[in-house]
């Protein structure tokens, strides 16, 4: 498997790597509709490396306030708790994701179906603000699931399980849809071997289906924490305390103004990337069969 | 024996009308069919991937209509071999077995089926650095390792190479003859018939159209279809006059069961003689007619005649030449009347 092709650069690249119109450029012509495109997406990347840019010059240039910053409790705290919600909300999709994944990549289609698809992508569609009402109204004190579950003791404003749930609402399409691809990917007629063989709907489901599929499993769980720690105005409406990181940032951005929430948000940046970084390297020694089905 | 009896079956673009078919104990039963006649599809049925919507299973006496695929002891293997990619060999071939708490008794039961198939070699190996006639084996000698009451082959040589599907076919032959298992295999390819078939059911569309011995559908096609698929290019319509011969247009043919009214006549291309010189009659048919063309094809040579009628005949090269024919030349055709072949006509002929 070839990873990494679209960030790789070519020109540091070995010559087998490098796309052919590559190696030929000097010695032929070049083709202007290529460097076009090169161009045009380099000012798409530009965007992005020029405002991290911006911003680690001037964090670079107070490195004793950043690290005041980046070492206070609130902070760190705000952090493990982002990543611990994001993480609970992605155990929670993995528990209840899969078998919808499952049963959508092996259902014939049918309108039922197409109602369905439609719901789980209904979170990618709305803006955030709405996502976030709709899991307010509903799990509100006084709202339909919120009122019972306050009940039993189970509180989701200003709580935890509310930053929780409205991460779970924003990042499940994410989770569904990356799994359902991977479990498209396995073959039919595999899983009816496994059943001429023995084996339950749940045994193959257990010992092939899930095997093969461990990959997108995988990513598909990146994603949805990448998303759900991400998240802001969906989670600022039901639980604006306790702060996550993005809600810590916007207080810090609108009381103590930007010197503070900079130094913040560039904490953030340098634990994100580490944190991709190695959940990234970490597909590498997963699901190495997922290429052969 | 397994009895297939009125099983229909409609899924989307594929379908079974009606299916009756029943293999012996210890058969080895070939479909045959163009692809998309629902041959797979007949296939899972019979493995219970599908619930038939109308018709039963019978297998060994017992009604499996409604046992599910893991309950019904029938083995199943694909042309695109399904092997778990995640698994080794032996794992595969295990993977049956894994329920038996014994891991010595699987160990020999796998290691036995494997040396059936000589992979025992390859037991550590993934699926993903094997040939494909590697793969072919382990798929089958997973099957194989459940004593299964029947198996199933789906086009299993389709996807190999000449040689290699040489190899596996005279293999699969092997491998029936040790193990008596009841075999169903499904193919496009009329070659894997006579080497393998004890009796072939040819299906089109959904429908079973002729079941028999190699020989009978080879010689004794039941419609046009069945002697298109089986390779017969003399196919002609006639008109039966009970005294034994089958009037097509000017000419008049012997044939062994000529019955009146219209008929189809189906003449193999490969019993016709061709000469120069005026053959003798003894009790042949004899027909006279030009030559119109001579097409070289390996080691045959395909000869089109006209004689009112276009008639194929194909001779070996040798033959050939010693006939010494050239197009535009005047010919003599002769062929047994138990070589004029007639059944009832049908639909206009698609194959």
């Amino acid at each position: 498997m070839k990873t990494g092709t679209l960030s790789s650069d070519p020109l540091r690249g070995d010559g087998e790597a490098a796309p052919s119109w590559w190696r030929e450029r000097g010695r032929r012509h070049i083709d202007w509709c290529t460097a076009g495109f090169c161009i045009m997406g380099g000012l798409l990347v530009g965007i992005t490396v020029l405002a991290l840019a911006n911003m680690a010059t001037a964090e670079l240039a107070d490195p004793v306030h950043l690290f005041k910053v980046a070492a206070s409790s609130e902070v760190i705290g705000s952090i493990l708790l982002t990543f611990g919600a994001g993480a609970s909300a992605v155990l929670l999709l993995i528990l209840f994701g899969t078998p919808l994944a499952y049963v959508l990549a092996r259902s014939r289609p049918s309108r039922f179906k197409g109602v369905v698809e439609s719901i789980v992508d209904i979170p990618l569609i709305l803006p955030h603000t709405v996502a976030g009402l709709l899991v307010y109204l509903l799990f509100m004190r006084r709202g339909w699931l919120g009122a019972p579950l306050s009940e039993v003791g189970l509180a989701f404003e200003d709580a935890l399980p509310g930053t929780i749930v409205a991460m779970l609402f924003v990042a499940s399409p994410f989770y569904v849809n990356t799994m359902r691809e991977g479990f498209e990917k396995v073959p039919v007629h595999l899983e009816n071997v496994a059943r001429t063989l023995g084996a339950g709907t749940f045994t193959t489901f257990r010992t092939v289906t899930l095997p093969l599929s461990l990959r997108h499993m995988y990513s598909g769980a990146v994603l949805a924490w990448g998303r759900a720690i991400g998240e802001f105005a969906g989670v600022i409406m039901i639980a604006y305390y306790p702060f996550i990181i993005s809600t810590l940032i916007y207080y810090s951005f609108t009381t103590d103004g930007i010197h503070t929430s900079r130094s913040i948000a560039f904490t953030v940046i340098l634990v994100s990337f580490g944190v991709f970084y190695l959940l990234r390297r970490m597909t590498r020694y997963l699901g190495r069969y997922d290429d052969r089905v | 024996m397994l009895v297939i009896d009125s099983v229909s079956k409609s899924l989307g673009e594929f379908s079974l009308s009606n299916v009756s078919l029943s293999v012996e104990d210890g058969e080895y039963f070939i479909v045959l069919g163009p692809t998309g006649a629902g041959k797979t599809i007949l296939l899972e049925t019979i493995a219970g991937i599908y619930t038939p919507d109308a018709g039963r299973i019978l297998l060994n006496g017992r009604d499996i209509t409604d046992v599910p695929a893991r309950e019904r002891r029938i083995g199943m293997v694909y042309q695109d071999y399904m092997l778990f990619p995640h698994l080794t060999v032996e794992a595969n071939i295990g993977f049956g077995l894994k329920s038996r708490a014994d891991p010595a008794f699987i160990r020999g039961k796998v290691e036995e089926s494997a040396d059936l198939l000589n992979i025992g070699h390859l037991l550590q190996r993934y699926p993903g650095t094997l040939s494909g006639g590697e793969q072919q084996r382990a798929a089958i000698a997973r099957a194989l390792v459940m004593e299964p009451e029947a198996l199933l082959l789906d086009e299993p040589l389709s996807a190999l190479d000449v040689k290699t599907r040489e190899n596996l076919r005279a293999e699969l032959a092997r491998i029936h003859e040790a193990t008596g298992t009841t075999i169903v295999h499904i193919t496009h390819n009329f070659e894997e018939v006579f080497d393998l078939a004890d009796r072939v059911a040819i299906m089109r569309g959904g429908d079973v159209i002729q079941v028999g011995t190699p020989e009978e559908i080879f010689r004794r096609p039941n419609s046009d279809f069945v002697a298109g698929f089986v390779g017969v290019e003399n196919l002609f319509c006639g008109t039966g006059s009970g005294d034994g011969t089958v009037a097509v247009g000017d000419l008049r043919i012997r044939a062994e069961n000529a019955i009146p009214g219209p008929v189809s006549v189906a003449i193999r291309p490969e019993e016709i003689l061709l000469s120069k010189t005026p053959l003798p009659e003894n009790g042949k048919n004899v027909v006279i007619g030009r030559v119109d063309s001579v097409r070289p094809n390996g080691g045959l040579v395909r000869v089109s005649v006209d004689a009112g009628v276009q008639f194929r005949v194909t001779l070996t090269r040798q033959g050939f030449e010693e006939t010494g024919v050239a197009p535009g030349d005047a010919v003599h055709l002769a062929f047994r009347s138990s070589a004029a072949h007639v059944y009832p006509p049908g639909e206009e002929e698609e194959a």
